[in-house]
């Protein structure tokens, strides 16, 4: 299969190894890898401020570049639930409403690609430690991913699943959210960076690197021990 | 009106600091859910019945006034006299000459978000009359002179001590920190008040078309002694809160009871349709209806976020906010805290003065997943994010995702932009969460993240 990556501009930038364990997990499975440089950005900043119009800009290149695609795979839950379920809503009504209908179908989170679309799930991977998972919010209820990154993550030798009370509760990242209201988004990290070390785990894994920057952005500034890693990551590791 | 925006951002900077009011909220609320839970499983569908409570609702609304033609003459039949009002201002001027022609001075109230959401109290209260709420934490909040800090549970930001000090201040009673004394102390005052009320102001809960019912749903009996003491008895309620049919009931009141508080039914679930019969032994001489607009028909006619009309005020979007949690009801100083209030707000007082309300979202949607009548609250936070920038674009947001969208469809320049972002971050420690650090807002609590030595772009084009 030749499976186009859209690597989010953050990924790209910041955490380039979420993308590198990516290409190495799927051409292990010996897939294909394409991945189109002109793409940067889904389009989703302006779309969840509220400029529609730009976020068209942006999504618009995206969305015909991907329509040759035969699947693509998002290496985070919120861009994936960008492509997946918005672009819908943002080009309704336009000439392009049917091509994001059809992109629709054809878009996987990467957890979710392994487990629904490979039907893999164990990749043969080990990880020594105890981890535990948060979900971010766009995986888990946009796309309704609570389950494949757990039964990727089952099956890591040498990896301590410890699930937190709040898996579910928002990091309080929300892309520009934490710059408008930095207040409400850091408090809401506290309270999940506290639930998370409740179960005395070393690392927290997420499928989505922009709920890890926040989460680790808080963790280093309370000069905790614990680190963050992108599903991606442990699964890359052998 | 950028002063309510400044004065929420201030607020929250306050409370999201006070670690109190989190462990308070957070434990508070933490029980709440395992209520909730153990309550929703014994429900064979929760799923499918929120699914058709939806429906119901949507039904209710679509047929909004056949419904309420028939909900009015069923009241009519039985000597009701029922009221319209447009405003909340008209709601108010209508209890206000009920309260005069009746010559009343003493006026007892059961809880009533309406009644907030139009002023009522500082209406009734600045002709003179005396006001009582009867809920007891309705009335808590009434003796510290706030408004309630949630749609169910008005003073859940009170300790058992400041209760107790609040009585002791207004009642003189002993201080105490047990529940059961503390709420004898306000049974005693309250009681008082029944007997000497003139008029019996209560809300609704629902408002039955087919038998011309209010149905009102409470813990502490207080909306049966209003409504039953009072020669004169007033129901205020919104339009929306039409059901179609008696039997809806069988589904929305353990729904409500569910979702709000996590009971398996409300303890007392009581109906009026009317003053007192021929023959009854009991019930008010008068009773009177106040349906009220005050812009629910604008949200009806808003084809996209119309289901906001199906809210039976459970408050359950509130009890798992993140947002909600960690800032507190009184905060967003609207009468509708939480998501339902962020959604709303805007359509009832103002898209320009209220949007921010929807901007202080991280879209998490805990809300759209736990809500009853399945509203898709959380897009409906986006949309009025969209509408407001349709309405009236911020030079300088614009402007920035402008030139965003430009970069995003430039890969050069996104590239060129990383490139001189790898050579400024050394400077970055320079200013690092100081006033002239451009990602302050970021840095003041967290730690930037770093761009990496190699991007993926570089990285791939490096490959053999």
């Amino acid at each position: 299969m030749k499976v186009t990556l859209f690597i989010p501009c953050f990924v790209d930038l910041l955490y380039p190894r979420v993308a590198i364990s990516i290409v190495r997990i799927i051409e292990r499975l010996g897939h294909q890898v394409d991945f189109p440089e002109e793409l940067t950005c889904c389009g989703q900043p302006a779309f969840n401020s509220g400029y529609w119009d730009e976020a068209r800009d942006v999504a618009g290149r995206v969305l015909a570049r991907l329509e040759q695609s035969e699947v693509v795979v998002i290496a985070s839950g919120s861009c994936g639930a960008m492509l997946k379920v918005f672009y819908p809503d943002l080009f309704a009504g336009t000439p392009q409403a049917e091509a994001a209908q059809r992109l629709r179908s054809k878009c996987y989170e990467f957890s979710d690609f392994l487990v629904t679309k490979l039907g893999v799930t164990d990749v043969g991977a080990r990880f020594p430690g105890v981890a535990t998972f948060h979900d971010g919010c766009h995986g888990l209820r946009e796309l309704g991913l609570k389950k494949p990154a757990r039964a990727l993550l089952a099956n890591v030798r040498d990896l301590t699943l410890v699930e937190m009370k709040q898996a579910e509760t928002c990091c309080g990242f929300g892309g520009t959210f934490a710059a408008k209201f930095p207040m409400i988004s850091t408090a809401m990290g506290e309270v999940k960076c506290a639930s998370a070390f409740e179960t005395h785990a070393d690392f927290i894994v997420s499928n989505d690197s922009s709920c890890l920057m926040q989460i680790q952005g808080l963790l280093d500034r309370q000069k905790s021990g614990v680190k963050t890693i992108h599903l991606a990551e442990v699964l890359a590791q052998s | 009106m950028s002063t309510l925006v400044q004065r929420f951002k201030a607020q929250a900077e306050i409370v999201t600091r006070d670690l109190r009011h989190r462990r308070l909220i957070q434990t508070a609320l933490g029980n709440y859910e395992i209520q909730r839970d153990k309550r929703k499983a014994a429900f064979i569908d929760w799923q499918s019945a929120r699914q058709l409570a939806a429906e119901t609702k949507w039904d209710a609304l679509n047929h909004l006034d056949a419904h309420l033609e028939q909900f009015v003459r069923r009241l009519e039949a039985r000597g009701t006299k029922v009221h319209w009002a447009s405003t909340g201002e008209q709601a108010c001027e209508i209890i206000l000459g009920l309260a005069r022609e009746k010559k009343a001075r003493s006026i007892i109230k059961s809880k009533s978000m309406t009644s907030e959401e139009i002023h009522l109290n500082d209406a009734l209260e600045h002709a003179g009359f005396e006001v009582v709420e009867s809920d007891l934490g309705e009335y808590i909040v009434q003796l510290r002179k706030e408004p309630p800090y949630h749609i169910v549970f008005p003073a859940m930001h009170l300790t058992r001590d400041e209760i107790s000090d609040l009585f002791t201040r207004e009642l003189g009673s002993a201080p105490t920190s047990n529940p059961e004394e503390l709420t004898m102390i306000a049974r005693r005052a309250l009681r008082q008040k029944y007997l000497t009320a003139d008029i019996g102001i209560t809300g609704a809960n629902f408002a039955i078309a087919e038998t011309g019912m209010i149905s009102i749903t409470e813990n502490e009996g207080n909306a049966r002694l209003t409504a039953a003491l009072p020669k004169v008895v007033i129901s205020l309620l919104g339009i929306e809160k039409v059901l179609p049919r008696l039997a809806d009931l069988a589904l929305f009141l353990p729904m409500l009871a569910v979702s709000g508080t996590g009971q398996p039914l409300t303890c007392y679930n009581s109906f009026y349709g009317g003053p007192r019969q021929p023959g009854e032994s009991d019930g008010p001489e008068e009773y009177h209806v106040i349906l009220l607009d005050n812009h629910r028909t604008r949200l009806l006619a808003d084809g996209e976020q119309r289901d906001a009309l199906h809210c039976i005020r459970c408050g359950a979007c509130l009890n798992v906010c993140p947002i909600y949690r960690n800032v507190g009801g009184h905060t967003y100083a609207a009468t509708y805290s939480g998501p339902i209030g962020s959604v709303i707000t805007p359509h009832l007082r103002g898209l320009q003065d209220w949007k921010h309300l929807s901007q202080s979202s991280s879209l998490c949607g805990a809300c759209t997943e736990t809500c009853p009548v399945k509203i898709d609250l959380h897009h409906h936070l986006l949309q009025n994010r969209r509408n407001a920038a349709r309405q009236k674009p911020g030079f300088l947001e614009q402007t920035g995702f402008r030139a965003f969208a430009f970069v995003m469809n430039h890969p050069a320049l996104f590239r060129a932009v990383a490139v001189v972002g790898r050579w400024l971050q050394p400077l970055h420690a320079l200013v690092k969460g100081g006033r002239l650090d451009p990602l302050r807002p970021w840095t003041k609590t967290r730690e930037a993240p770093v761009l990496a030595p190699q991007s993926f772009r570089e990285y791939w084009r490096s490959r053999p």
